[in-house]
């Protein structure tokens, strides 16, 4: 089939990006996304051109690598469905695909459909993890986990951090990816102890960064490859009003974002 | 790596407030009170169904309560305020976080109440304003006449103007989207919620919105079709 | 040269303890002087950078994603072996070796394999704790699931995406450490050299891939945990940057390759669809306990699955081993469904596929059940193929998925070069000629976690360290030789893409070094590699500068790397005049098809040793002895 893919080229930050159209006579409808995108790229290189950059790595759903806006949705029109994983039979012969890069102040732009997702490791650095070292762990049946506490943390844990929950928001904002963090360990007996100085300092290098506040429009939770569901920002929430009425000593210190460093 | 220093405890309701999730708390606590102030107006206004000694009776009744009603506009007005702020930084923020927008944006998952909760607070807000110079204040009053103490008939003098029930009517449609949305969002926001419990949550916003609508516009549109004279 | 792989006299049960009681000890104090630079970011990787920084080293952690939770680890879905018998079922730390000695068909190194059964329990006591949310029974207490041929439940998972989750464990504890200070990680970076000074490793030449960027890390052991090869074939499991240039490079600069030649297929993948396919996607062998596997018994039979009555079906391996039936290990498995396919039974447009049918276990279970158990794998399956496999059976092939071979380490996982420490999937030590599903998680943690920070210290404390700085002749050398090759790559502005090229180099590898191996293939298979080789260097274009994020770049450097690996592997798979486990070369087999090993003459791990450019590669043997476990014709029938 005939589609037109009109794609957003920038070659860095200081650079200023434009779209430009390519259009692509030979689309086998069971292609994916990216594989259409490398089609485009053999080509442009045997003309002597620049390809396309675009992330991408294990094209199963599962790194989080790949992502961009695909007609004005994030990973494209597919429900639960990565770029990489995205077949070109949902779309129609002489359809104009627009391809935008993930677009947020947090995620600076490094080339074409290519962003610097950093600020997502440093809101994991911060405190998403249960503080504990290599070597000294219990038996794992020690502490019981009813399996309904453990398919909660699960759905949560499930998120690949691709960054499409930014991408969707209106407001750029990171609460769901934060509050899948805060969430998947916050509900399991091994992250309980840390709690809430997690939400405390996963919040305050959620807020250090230049995402955007949550308006609970769901916006996210519609383009998450994995469907983390809204809830998780609630119990991000609930932690961090709840740490901040405690009096505490130990005040999270959040890193410089990334902002600073590029 | 380098880090920010955060100054400990003294500052922490700054740092409550200054973080995006604290103002969203905020915003929502001060929705709660102004959820309770559209409730109890909205009963009040009702009164409209009885006899017109009724009403007149319970403006009487709250023209006289003296400081309490000070206190209880006093209050009002700060949450206004407080809302109004923590909206304006937070969505300045936002624009801010996307510098640079999508050529082409495609809603998938939100609410129309949702994404235009920065058009339906504003326009109520200044409906508002309009309504209190109206049957409040009296300096506006399209219809010909507007005797103080007499709520009834100013109520139903003022709605027979036509474009005022209309503009009333199309503001407290408004009003129920922005609840619809709102009273969901603040669930959020202070982070009450469970999996059960979460689903039923916007059905049920979505209802108590509806009622409020209902029941604010039936006295408008009952003036026009001439049920109350 | 004599390899001594350094495992500790005396039982086998007690050969680690004894290990790491003789291991010296670096002072508390001294810790934090001593750097460490860690390659890689995966399973391995993430957790040796992480416990390393625990104990204080300075460590530098380097990955050539965005972020280290990006490794592909995070892509194995199964699940991680442990030898925990919570079932109750006659596990045993013993049985987990046994199991494993004898699915690598007796290719592995015993105290290894032994070791690694050893401290399968602990990784997930420290998994549970990190907060890794396993599958759980009602009761609260961990799940187990039989799994990839084992007759034991010793399979932990995490819905299937187990790979994913403990990855994200390590990586959360890598975080943990980069918070604290005690890690450096250094992201979207490429190691494109080793540095080697007075016979030690002492650092790494990286490429930044944003800037292009030259670097030199020096330090005092260089932990190498890149991951396996697979993408030599182009078409793999394997995420498409997955590469082998840090092992290469270290090879290059003295390191001993081990078995390159062994390689192993998934036999659940996706069939290809088209010649645009840039990777295939694998689905989690656990398919295999529900569903089961046949062709029809008329070659080219046309009709629609669901037409073909039950009694034109074959189920062949259900036929062939009755005992394990579908659930036989992965080389049996997999080379059973080529044989049908090319006996002409396959099924598919390209004919290149066998039907995995779930509709015996849809009747018996529900769909219900079926769809708890393998719900997200048949979402995948019906969003690839646009089939349903709950109405329709899936069609499955092999592909390659993991490669055994990898960079030879002695016991305490050091190279042959003193200071070059090689972890994981990079290395060759633990599972023979074939890995046993469920077991690569088990190694990379194991790996990181447990055996890493002992050996380390260990090596940190017996050696003193010269101060090199970048004015080191060594240094300024690697740095030359790299810059030269990135300069030459952006030269040569011929007329083939280095993907046309890749998938070139992979089809050959695929034909005559894949599942099934010939002399006289093996042969025809090194004068394409070097023919096309040489052509790739008078004729491949790669547009771009070095300066910025040039992905056909790093594509460029890492397929000039795979020509030479590919022929490595060819070499290694003629020399090995035997079949074992995922090598399986036809001149050797038995009479019912089966691999057929000689122990007399084969029972050694093949280390090669690089000799220039222009020299063959020198072959050093390190014979393997069993002791525990006795050499058998494997058997699943």
């Amino acid at each position: 089939m005939k589609l037109t893919l009109k794609i957003w080229r920038q070659k860095n930050r200081n650079e200023k990006g434009v779209f430009v159209k390519y259009p692509m006579n030979d689309v086998d409808p069971e292609m994916s996304m990216l594989e259409c995108l490398d089609v485009l790229n053999e080509s442009l290189i045997l003309r002597g051109e620049v390809p396309v950059a675009f992330e991408h790595d294990c094209r199963e759903g599962i790194c989080g690598s790949c992502g961009f806006v695909i007609n004005g949705v994030a990973h494209g029109p597919e429900r639960g469905t990565t770029a990489c994983q995205l077949s070109m039979r949902h779309f129609k012969d002489g359809d104009e695909l627009t391809l935008e890069p993930w677009r947020a102040k947090a995620f600076p732009l490094v080339k074409d459909l290519v962003v610097n997702r950093r600020a997502l490791d440093h809101i994991i650095e911060a405190g998403g993890y249960v503080s504990v070292s290599t070597g000294q762990a219990p038996e794992g049946n020690t502490l019981p986990v009813g399996k309904e506490i453990a398919d909660q943390s699960m759905d949560a844990a499930a998120c690949i951090g691709c960054g499409a929950c930014v991408a969707a928001c209106p407001n750029a904002s990171a609460a769901l990816f934060t509050g899948a963090k805060i969430t998947h360990l916050g509900v399991l007996p091994q992250g309980e102890p840390e709690r809430e100085r997690r939400a405390l300092s996963m919040v305050a290098q959620m807020n250090a960064e230049a995402f955007g506040n949550c308006t609970s429009i769901g916006e996210c939770t519609g383009v998450c490859p994995k469907e983390i569901p809204l809830e998780v920002i609630a119990n991000m929430n609930r932690d961090y009003v709840c740490a901040s009425f405690k009096r505490r000593e130990d005040l999270p210190t959040p890193v410089a974002p990334v902002l600073q460093h590029t | 790596m380098s880090t920010t220093e955060v100054t400990p405890h003294l500052t922490e309701p700054i740092t409550f407030w200054q973080s995006t999730n604290g103002k969203k708390v905020v915003m929502a606590v001060t929705g709660v009170m102004m959820f309770g102030f559209v409730v109890g107006h909205m009963l009040g206004n009702l009164q409209m169904f009885e006899a017109p000694e009724h009403i007149n009776a319970y403006g009487h009744f709250l023209h006289n309560l003296g400081e309490l009603l000070w206190i209880e506009r006093g209050v009002l007005l700060l949450a206004i305020a407080l809302h109004i702020i923590a909206t304006i930084q937070l969505a300045l923020r936002s624009k801010a976080a996307r510098p640079v927008g999508y050529s082409r944006r495609q809603a998938i998952n939100s609410s129309y109440a949702s994404r235009t909760m920065y058009w339906s607070g504003p326009i109520v807000l200044a409906f508002i304003i309009f309504h209190l110079l109206q049957f409040t204040a009296g300096y506006i009053h399209p219809q010909a006449t507007f005797v103080q103490g007499d709520v009834y008939q100013n109520v139903v003098s003022g709605f027979q103007v036509w474009w005022v029930s209309v503009w009333y009517i199309f503001a407290m449609c408004l009003l129920g989207l922005h609840l619809s949305h709102g009273l969901w969002s603040m669930f959020q926001s202070v982070g009450l919620a469970h999996p059960r419990l979460s689903p039923y949550l916007l059905n049920a916003a979505r209802a108590v919105a509806l009622v409020i609508v209902l029941g604010y516009i039936s006295i408008p549109i009952s003036v026009l079709l001439g049920f109350i004279k | 040269m004599k390899l001594d792989a350094r495992i500790p006299s005396g039982p086998i049960q007690e050969a680690w303890a004894k290990a790491c009681f003789d291991m010296k000890l670096v002072n508390p104090a001294n810790k934090r002087k001593h750097s460490v630079i860690v390659v890689g970011s995966g399973l391995a990787g993430g957790a040796a950078a992480a416990s390393l920084g625990e104990l204080g080293y300075n460590v530098k952690c380097f990955c050539f994603q965005d972020s280290p939770r990006r490794a592909h680890s995070i892509a194995a879905q199964g699940g991680i072996n442990a030898a925990k018998n919570y079932p109750n079922d006659g596990e045993s730390v013993f049985r987990l070796f046994y199991d494993t000695v004898k699915g690598g068909d007796f290719r592995a190194r015993e105290a290894n394999v032994y070791r690694l059964a050893q401290i399968s329990g602990k990784i997930i006591d420290q998994c549970v704790a990190q907060g890794v949310p396993f599958a759980r029974e009602y009761g609260g207490s961990l799940a187990n699931r039989s799994f990839g041929g084992a007759q034991v439940s010793r399979t932990f998972y995490a819905r299937g995406q187990t790979g994913q989750q403990l990855l994200l464990g390590a990586y959360q504890a890598l975080e943990r450490q980069v918070h604290a200070g005690s890690v450096t990680m250094i992201p979207r970076t490429e190691m494109l050299d080793l540095i080697v000074v007075d016979g030690q490793a002492r650092g790494i030449v990286t490429r930044s891939l944003i800037t292009g960027e030259f670097n030199v890390h020096i330090a005092d052991a260089v932990i190498l945990a890149s991951g396996g090869y697979s993408n030599v074939y182009y078409l793999s499991t394997n995420a498409k940057g997955s590469n082998v240039t840090a092992s290469w490079r270290a090879y290059k600069r003295g390191a001993l390759f081990a078995n390159p030649c062994f390689t192993q297929i998934h036999p659940t993948c996706i069939p290809v669809s088209g010649d645009y396919q840039s990777k295939l996607t694998l689905m989690s062998e656990s398919l295999r306990n529900d569903g089961r596997i046949w062709v029809p018994k008329k070659k080219g039979d046309p009709r629609p699955p669901n037409e073909i009555p039950e009694e034109e079906r074959d189920y062949y391996l259900e036929r062939r081993y009755p005992s394990f039936g579908n659930l036989v290990p992965r080389d049996v498995a997999s080379r059973n469904a080529k044989a049908m396919c090319d006996e002409g039974y396959g099924v598919g447009k390209s004919g290149l596929g066998v039907y995995l049918d779930f509709s015996e276990s849809i009747a018996r279970l529900g769909e219900k059940t079926v769809r708890e158990r393998y719900g997200n794998l048949f979402d995948m399956y019906q969003r690839i193929t646009d089939e349903n496999p709950y109405k329709t059976p899936m069609r499955i092939y092999p592909a390659i998925h993991y490669t055994m071979g990898g960079l030879w380490v002695d016991y305490q996982l050091q190279s042959n070069i003193p200071g070059l420490f090689v972890l994981g999937e990079a290395n060759f030590s633990d599972h023979g000629a074939n890995r046993l599903g469920a077991s690569a998680l088990m190694q990379g943690l194991s790996d990181g976690y447990f055996i890493i920070p002992y050996t380390v210290g260990n090596y940190l404390a017996s050696n003193k360290f010269a101060k090199v700085d970048e004015s080191n002749p060594a240094v300024q050398e690697a740095v030359t030789a790299v810059k030269t090759k990135i300069d030459k790559l952006l030269s040569i502005k011929g007329n083939r893409t280095v993907d046309s090229f890749h998938r070139e180099l992979g089809k050959i590898v695929w034909d005559y070094c894949g599942m099934a191996r010939t002399a006289e293939g093996l042969e025809v298979a090194i004068q394409k590699i070097r023919a096309l080789r040489d052509e790739y260097w008078q004729n491949v274009t790669v547009p771009g500068s070095g300066d910025d994020l040039n992905e056909s770049l790093e594509k460029a450097g890492r397929v000039a790397d795979f020509f030479e690996l590919a022929e490595l592997m060819c070499i290694d798979a003629l020399d090995r005049n035997e079949s074992c486990g995922g090598h399986f070369r036809e001149e050797y087999q038995t009479p019912d098809g089966e691999a057929q090993r000689d122990d007399e003459r084969y029972s050694y791990v093949a280390a090669w040793g690089y000799n220039g450019p222009d020299a063959p590669p020198e072959l050093i043997k390190e014979p393997l002895t069993f002791e525990y476990v006795h050499p058998s014709q494997r058997s699943y029938k």
